[in-house]
């Protein structure tokens, strides 16, 4: 198999990780929009929270973007 | 037709040279000149009432000095002090070098992983300075978890100290990969739009829904521009905290 056709491969497998951070942006906001419904009050505390959360979570779908970048750009 | 990629190349302003390193002044140095400058005049001009009960424009810098200042205070304690000047910093620049990377035609300077990387090591190296100096060794036993099993203890630490080599990696990708695709995205609606206007016809037509696109993505940007902004700030209270109550 020739290099070309190997690294495009090589990232359309790398973005799938992406499927595990839907999954836990997601979960992130359920958790968020759960405990904003049984105690509106902690709305201030508990976003500020989800928001950290989502961009950690964010990052991780990044990272692989970045693998699959690096696959078909740098080598 | 320009590549989605093209906004991100380095444009040689003035070219200056000293002792053979190469120090020309380049739109990635004018843009965290402007950074700089904007952050500057904004806080400066804003505060000229010094007014008790603030008027508008004192009240969002107060509010953006008390938001990190929050910040600190809830993630690093009291011992924090000293270094909000610092975290405020951080915090602006790479609010105003984000933001300013949305206006068309410019650059954004946070998008080149070399300036991420040297802010994300400036701070753990400084952090891990830090702490060496405040707990001398007893800063590594940072890298034991408490209330671990006597014999898991050597894995333990071993998994501790590649991720806390990570955090300066996770720290620059994060935000070097968030404004890379961001703009990298908006480029490609922009040169879709462009495309489907020129076929004519009942595509040009179509050519709005692109451009509803590039609306929506960069209202998504301006928020993604200041969250990173928050992350990277709130991520370097925890290292410090980490780095001065150890656990």
């Amino acid at each position: 198999m020739e290099a070309e056709a190997a690294k495009l491969i090589g990232a359309g497998i790398a973005v799938i990780a992406l499927a595990g951070v839907g999954v836990g942006i997601g979960n992130i906001f359920a958790a968020l929009i759960n405990s904003i419904a049984r105690n509106p009050a902690a709305r201030g505390e508990v976003f500020g929270i989800g928001i950290l959360g989502f961009a950690l979570t964010e990052a991780i779908a990044l990272f692989a973007l970045v693998v699959a970048l690096l696959l078909l750009f740098v080598f | 037709m320009h590549s989605p990629v093209e906004q991100f190349t380095i444009k040689t302003l003035f070219a200056l040279n000293l002792l053979g390193f190469d120090i020309s002044f380049t739109n990635s140095s004018l843009f965290m000149l402007l950074a700089v400058v904007l952050s500057t005049l904004f806080l400066v001009l804003a505060m000229r009432p010094a007014a008790l009960v603030p008027g508008r424009l004192q009240g969002a810098a107060e509010m953006m000095y008390e938001f990190v200042a929050d910040m600190v205070r809830a993630n690093v304690g009291s011992e924090g002090r000293p270094y909000f000047p610092f975290v405020f910093t951080l915090f602006v620049f790479i609010l105003f070098s984000n933001m300013l990377g949305l206006i068309p035609y410019s650059y954004t300077t946070t998008s080149q992983i070399v300036v991420t990387f040297v802010l994300a090591a400036v701070i753990f190296i400084g952090v891990t300075l830090i702490g060496l100096i405040k707990h001398g060794l007893h800063f590594f036993s940072f890298f034991v978890p408490s209330g671990a099993p006597k014999a898991l203890i050597p894995f333990l630490v071993v998994i501790e100290v590649i991720s806390y080599f990570v955090r300066p990696v996770s720290l620059s990708v994060r935000l070097f990969a968030n404004m890379l695709a961001g703009h990298t995205m908006l480029k490609v609606f922009a040169g879709l739009a462009v495309m489907l206007t020129g076929a004519g016809g009942i595509f040009a037509v179509g050519s709005v829904l692109p451009l509803a696109a590039i609306i929506g993505l960069t209202g998504l940007e301006m928020l993604v521009a200041a969250l990173q902004a928050y992350v990277f700030t709130i991520l370097t209270c925890m290292y410090l905290n980490d780095a001065l109550h150890l656990h």
